[in-house]
C-alpha cells in the first residue's frame, strides 16, 4: 500500500482523488468491466475476512450480485464480523487510503487493495449512486445505516442519509450495497472463481453467493480459526527508501539512534550505532530532520552492517490439513483420487521480509485431462486471477522436470499437463508483487526456490501414490488369485491326492503382502453411509490405528457399530492384533446435512502400516499430531 | 510286451503326475506359495550330447508359481489336466490335443484360451515327469505320414487284436499311414528287408518314386515326412535305425527350410528337445538336393528371399550346423544366392530323379 499512499499524499495537492482514480484504475483493479465487479467483491469479502479473524469470529459472508441494468450491478456484501462504529464508517467508506497501515506490518489481506472506498468511488462514478452501509456492533443495539459519496476533490465523505435500524437475527457485522457498471461473466477471471478459491484457502469461513436468485454455498470446512497473524516491526532491509522517509518525518523518537532501536525490528542500541556510524551520520540527529540522501546513507549502512534476520513466527500459513480440507470442499464434485499431503515450508526471508510458501496437489478422478494443470495462486490468502505467465509460482513450475513425477509435459519444460490442480499459496508480511497492480508475485530467486522445493515435495508423494495405484491394480489382480484360484488350487490338488483341503490363510497373506483397505460409501437426505473393510493380508499380525477425518464440524456420528477411541473433527480407532487374513469391518453413519460427494476414501488414514505395505488409505499427516495435543490441551 | 507293461507305463506316468498335485497340496499345508520348476525351452538352453550326437535340453530352469494370475492360473489348469489325463487312464481312452482344448471350456477358471496354450502345457508335463504325452493319453490331430516298401509292421488295434500289415504288399499306393503311438505296445516291426530308408520331404517325391517304383529297385523303405515331420515320424525313423540297423538318408528341397527339416530329424528340434535322445536320429544322412547339385545338374532356380538369407544366416550360427558340409553347403548357397524344389529334377524328365539323379548320389553313399 506504501507506495501508493505516498504518490496519492504527493499528489494530492495537486489533483482531485477523482483524477488520481481514473489515471491508476489499472493498478487499482478497475480497468476492465468484467475486473471491476470483481474487484468490488474482493474488496469487499477480503476485508471482511479480516474483520472476522480480527475479532475472532468464525466468518459467514453473503455476496450478492443483481443485474439492474444495462452492465449495471447492484452488488452487496455482508458478513458477521464485528461492525464498524458508526463514527467511522464515514471515513473507512468514504474517504481513500484512510484504513492504511503504515508501521505495523502483518499477513494481511489488506495489503492487496486500495480499500473498500475505492469501491465507493468506483460505483459513483460510473452509476451517479451512494452506496449503502449498515453496521451492527453489538447484539442488544441498533444498527446504524447510511448512504455515502465521496467528495472526489477533497478526499472526504459526504453522507447522505442516516438511520437507526432494527437488524435482526444479526448479532453484529456489517452490509454494504453499491451499484457499479460491471459485467457478470463465468470461467476463470469471474466473480465465481475468485470466491470458490477464496473459500479453498479460507476453509474455516462460510461463504454464500446470490447471482440474480442463483444460490451457491461454499460450506465451512472447519471450526479452527487462523491464528492470528502477529504485527511486527519492518526489517531496515526490507524497507523501502519512501517509507523510511515518511516514518522518519512522523517519528515520536528525538534521536536517530533511538528510532532505529525502536521502529525497526531487530535493532539494538550498538546496532543502531553501528549503523549511524556507517552512515556517518550523528546517532544524535532528530530523525525528523534528515534529508533524502541520509536516508539513501542510512539503507546503503543497512547493507553493510550486519542485522539479525527478521523474526518469521510472525506469519499464519494455512497448514496442511487444513489445505486438504479446503480443497475437498471444492473439488469433491470432480472426486479426485489423490490429494497429496500439502506442505507448508519453513518461514524464510527476502530482502528482510519474512514469506511462507505453501503447495497442495490434487490429482486424477474427474479433474480435466486434458491441457495443462490447473494453477491456483494465493497472497495471503487472497486467489490471484491475472497475470499467471508472469508470477513467480508460474516459473517455478516450469522450472521442474515434471515427468519423473509421473506427470505429461512436453521436452521436460513449460507447463504439465494432465487432470491435476496445483495451488500455491505465498503468505508475507510484504508480499513481492510484480507489480502495484498486485496481481502476480515477482521472479524472487528466494521466492521461486521455496515454491520449487514444496512443488517437489508434493510432486514426490503424487509419484509415491502412482506407484501405489500400479501396485493395487496388481493387487487387485492377486485377488483373484488368492478368492478364486488359490482354493481351487487347494481344493483340485486336495482331491487328487485324497485329502482334505489345506488351511491357506499363510500361503495367501504370502502372496499379497499388504494391508489393504476398501471403503463404500451410499448417501440419502443428508445422510451418509460407509463401510470401512481393513484386511490384513500380511503374514503378521497387526496392531494399527484408524483415523476417519469428518467434512465438517458440524458433522455428526449417528453410529458405528465399533465405538470409536477419539471423537473430534476426526474420529478414531485402535485395532488391535488384527490376524493375517482377518478382515474388520467399521460401518459408520453420519448426518449433518452431508451431500452425495462429501464422504470418500480419501479420508480414510492408517497409522501403524509401513507406508508400502498400505494399501487403499494414506499413512497419517505429519501435521495430523498439532490437532491432537490442541484438542488435549482443551480438555 | 503285454497288457501289464502297458498299465505299469501309465500307471508310472500317473505317479509322477500326481507328485506335483502332492507337491502343491504340501506347499500349500506348510504355508507356502504353490510353485513348481519347469526346465527353460528356449535356444539358450540346448546344449550337445556328444556320446549321443543330438543336442538336448540344458539345465535352466523357469519357476511358475502361484503369486501372479498368470501363473497361478497355468498351476490350477496343471491340476485339471492331470485329473483328465487321470480319467482318460482309467477309462483306458485318449485325446488329441484339441479335444483337451475344448474339454477345458468346462474347467471354470482353468480355462484355456488358445489351443498353443494347452499344447505347451502338455509339453510342460512332459519335462517335468519325463513320460511322453503319448504316456498321458495325449495325440497329436493330424495323421502321420506314410511308409512304403518291403517292410511288416505289427499294429495292436482298436479292439486289441494284433494285425500285420507288409508295407508293401498290404497297402494301397499311398501307403502304410503312421499312427500318433508308435511305442512297443502298438507298433513293432517283423520283418525288414530293405538296405536303407529315404524320408521325402514333399508329398509330390514321395508319390513319384512311388510311381516309379523306387522302393522295388532301390530295395528302400520310403518315408513320407509332411514337410515338419511330427514326432510319431521322427519316432517310427529312429526306432528303425536304432532296433533295425537300417541306414537313414533324407532327401528335401534345397533351402535353408528343408536344411532345418533335417537337422530335426538328425539332431533334434529346439521345443522338443526334451525328447531328442528319444527322437533324433544322429546317424541320418543328407543326400540331397545340395546346394552343389544345383550347379552340377544344372536344376531351375528361385532367387533367395531376404528370409531365405536371413535363415542361411541364423544357420551359420546355429550350433546344430557347425560341421564342414553344412558350413560349405550353406555358405555356397548363399554365394550362388539360389535355391530349387525336388521336383526341379523332373526339367529331365519324370524317370530321371530315380534313374539318374538318386543312384548316382546314393551310390556316393554307397547305398546303391
Ligand atoms: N467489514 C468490515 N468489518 C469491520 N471492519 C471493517 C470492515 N471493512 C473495513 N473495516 C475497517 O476499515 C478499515 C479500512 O478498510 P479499507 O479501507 O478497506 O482498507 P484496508 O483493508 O487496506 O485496511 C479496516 O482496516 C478495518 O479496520
Amino acid at each position: 500500500m506504501a507506495s501508493i499512499a505516498e504518490k496519492l499524499a504527493d499528489k494530492q495537492q495537486e489533483i482531485s482523488v477523482g483524477e488520481f482514480f481514473e489515471r491508476n484504475k489499472h493498478i487499482l483493479g478497475f480497468d476492465s468491466l468484467t475486473k471491476a465487479l470483481v474487484t468490488t467483491v474482493k474488496e469487499g469479502v477480503d476485508n471482511s475476512l479480516d474483520a472476522c479473524e480480527e475479532a475472532e469470529i468464525l466468518p459467514e459472508i453473503k455476496v450478492e450480485i443483481e443485474e439492474v441494468g444495462d452492465r449495471e450491478y447492484k452488488v452487496a456484501i455482508e458478513d458477521n464480523g464485528p461492525g464498524i462504529v458508526k463514527r467511522k464508517v464515514p471515513e473507512v467508506f468514504g474517504k481513500l487510503l484512510y484504513g492504511s497501515r503504515f508501521h505495523e506490518i502483518s499477513q494481511s489481506r489488506g495489503q492487496q487493495g486500495i480499500g473498500v472506498s475505492a469501491v465507493v468511488m468506483y460505483g459513483q462514478l460510473t452509476t451517479g449512486k451512494p452506496t449503502k452501509v449498515r453496521s451492527k456492533i453489538n447484539e442488544k443495539d441498533y444498527a446504524n445505516e447510511m448512504k455515502i459519496t465521496l467528495d472526489t476533490k477533497k478526499n472526504e465523505p459526504e453522507v447522505l442519509n442516516e438511520e437507526v435500524v432494527l437488524w435482526e437475527g444479526k448479532e453484529h457485522g456489517m452490509r454494504f450495497e453499491t451499484t457499479v457498471k460491471g459485467l457478470l461473466r463465468r470461467g476463470k477471471h469471474s466473480v465465481f472463481e475468485y470466491l470458490k478459491n477464496t473459500a479453498i484457502v479460507n476453509p474455516h469461513a462460510k461463504i454464500e453467493f446470490d447471482r440474480d436468485g442463483d444460490k451457491t454455498v461454499f460450506k465451512r470446512a472447519t471450526d479452527q480459526l487462523p491464528e492470528k497473524p502477529e504485527a511486527v516491526m519492518p526489517h531496515l532491509k526490507g524497507i523501502e527508501l519512501g517509507t523510511l522517509a515518511k516514518m522518519a518525518k512522523n517519528a515520536d523518537r528525538r534521536t536517530l539512534k533511538s528510532f532505529l532501536k525502536n521502529e525497526f525490528s531487530r535493532i539494538s542500541y550498538s546496532k543502531a550505532e553501528e549503523i549511524c556510524e556507517e552512515a556517518d551520520i550523528d546517532p544524535k540527529t532528530n530523525p525528523s530532520d534528515l534529508e533524502v540522501e541520509d536516508h539513501k546513507d542510512i539503507l546503503n549502512a543497512a547493507e553493510e552492517v550486519k542485522l539479525m534476520s527478521p523474526k518469521t513466527d510472525c506469519l499464519s500459513p494455512i497448514k496442511g490439513m487444513l489445505i486438504k480440507k479446503g480443497l475437498k470442499n471444492v473439488l469433491k464434485g470432480n472426486h479426485p483420487e489423490y490429494y497429496a499431503p500439502p506442505t507448508t515450508r519453513d518461514p524464510n526471508v527476502y530482502s528482510g521480509n519474512p514469506f511462507q510458501v505453501e503447495v497442495g496437489l490434487v490429482y486424477g478422478g474427474e479433474l480435466e485431462k486434458e491441457g495443462p494443470v490447473k494453477v491456483l495462486r494465493f497472497a495471503n490468502r487472497v486467489p490471484l486471477l491475472y497475470k499467471k505467465g508472469g508470477c513467480a509460482t508460474t516459473t517455478a513450475i516450469k522450472n521442474i522436470d515434471w515427468r519423473i513425477y509421473d506427470l505429461d509435459q512436453k521436452g521436460g519444460k513449460g507447463m504439465p499437463s494432465g487432470p491435476a490442480v496445483i495451488l500455491i499459496h505465498v503468505a508475507s508480511t510484504r508480499v513481492p508483487f510484480t507489480s502495484e497492480a498486485k496481481e502476480a508475485i515477482a521472479d524472487i530467486p528466494e521466492v521461486i526456490d521455496e515454491i520449487e522445493k514444496g512443488l517437489r515435495e508434493c510432486a514426490r508423494s503424487l509419484r509415491t501414490h502412482l506407484n501405489k495405484e500400479k501396485k493395487r491394480k496388481k493387487v487387485k489382480k492377486k485377488f483373484t488369485v488368492v478368492n478364486d484360484i488359490l482354493p481351487m488350487i487347494a481344493k483340485k490338488s486336495a482331491e487328487i491326492i485324497g485329502e482334505e483341503p489345506p488351511e491357506l490363510d499363510r500361503s495367501l497373506t504370502k502372496i499379497m503382502g499388504v494391508v489393504y483397505i476398501e471403503e463404500e460409501s451410499s448417501w440419502e437426505d443428508g445422510r451418509c453411509k460407509m463401510e470401512i473393510e481393513i484386511m490384513n493380508y500380511t503374514p503378521k499380525e497387526r496392531d494399527m490405528e484408524l483415523f476417519f477425518e469428518k467434512p465438517y464440524p458440524e458433522t455428526e456420528l449417528l453410529s458405528s457399530n465399533v465405538e470409536p477411541d477419539h471423537e473430534g473433527d476426526h474420529l478414531e480407532w485402535k485395532i488391535e492384533d488384527l490376524e493375517p487374513s482377518e478382515t474388520r469391518t467399521f460401518s459408520i453413519e453420519f448426518d449433518g446435512d452431508l451431500e452425495k460427494d462429501d464422504l470418500d476414501g480419501t479420508d480414510i488414514y492408517i497409522e501403524g502400516v509401513g507406508e508400502t505395505k498400505l494399501i487403499g488409505a494414506e499413512p497419517l499427516p505429519e501435521d495430523w499430531d498439532i490437532e491432537l495435543t490442541d484438542i488435549e490441551e482443551e480438555d | 510286451m503285454g497288457d501289464k507293461e502297458n498299465k505299469d507305463r501309465y500307471e508310472e506316468a500317473l505317479e509322477s503326475l500326481e507328485n506335483i498335485a502332492e507337491q502343491f497340496y504340501e506347499q500349500l499345508d506348510d504355508g507356502e506359495v504353490p510353485s513348481m520348476d519347469i526346465p527353460t525351452r528356449s535356444k539358450t538352453n540346448i546344449e550337445l550330447d556328444r556320446r549321443k550326437g543330438v543336442w538336448k535340453l540344458g539345465d535352466s530352469t523357469t519357476n511358475r508359481s502361484a503369486n501372479n494370475l498368470k501363473s497361478s492360473r497355468m498351476l490350477l489348469r496343471t491340476l485339471y489336466m492331470l485329473e483328465l489325463i487321470q480319467d482318460m487312464i482309467e477309462e483306458g481312452k485318449s485325446s488329441t490335443l484339441r479335444e483337451m482344448y475344448y474339454i477345458s471350456e468346462g474347467w471354470d477358471k482353468a480355462q484355456f484360451s488358445k489351443q498353443n496354450q494347452s499344447d505347451s502345457l502338455a509339453e510342460d508335463m512332459e519335462l517335468v515327469t519325463g513320460a511322453l504325452r503319448e504316456d498321458f493319453k495325449l495325440r497329436p490331430e493330424e495323421d502321420g505320414a506314410r511308409l512304403i516298401g518291403d517292410i511288416t509292421v505289427e499294429e495292436v488295434n482298436r479292439k486289441g487284436d494284433v494285425r500285420t500289415i507288409n508295407c508293401r504288399d498290404d497297402v494301397g499306393d499311398s501307403g502304410y499311414t503312421i499312427p500318433y503311438n508308435v511305442e512297443s505296445d502298438k507298433v513293432n516291426f517283423s520283418d525288414v528287408n530293405v538296405d536303407f530308408m529315404i524320408a521325402i520331404e514333399t508329398g509330390g517325391m514321395f508319390d513319384r518314386l512311388v510311381e516309379n517304383g523306387f522302393d522295388e529297385q532301390a530295395n528302400a523303405l520310403l518315408v513320407h515326412l509332411k514337410g515338419q515331420p511330427a514326432r510319431a515320424t521322427r519316432r517310427v525313423i529312429k526306432r528303425l535305425s536304432e532296433e533295425k540297423d537300417v541306414p537313414v538318408v533324407v532327401f528335401t528341397d534345397a533351402d535353408p527350410w528343408s536344411f532345418r527339416i533335417f537337422a530335426s530329424v538328425a539332431y533334434g528340434a529346439i521345443n522338443t528337445a526334451y525328447l531328442s535322445e528319444y527322437l533324433a536320429t544322429p546317424t541320418a544322412e543328407y543326400v540331397g538336393i545340395t546346394a552343389s547339385d544345383i550347379m552340377s545338374y544344372d536344376l531351375p532356380t528361385d532367387k533367395l528371399s531376404k528370409n531365405d538369407r536371413k535363415a542361411l544366416e541364423q544357420e551359420l550360427e546355429d550350433p546344430r550346423f557347425d560341421t564342414d558340409f553344412w558350413k560349405e553347403e550353406i555358405e555356397t548357397m548363399l554365394d550362388i544366392d539360389k535355391k530349387a524344389e525336388q521336383q526341379a529334377l523332373a526339367k529331365y524328365g519324370l524317370d530321371y530323379v530315380t534313374d539318374t539323379y538318386l543312384p548316382e548320389k546314393l551310390g556316393e553313399m554307397g547305398l546303391m
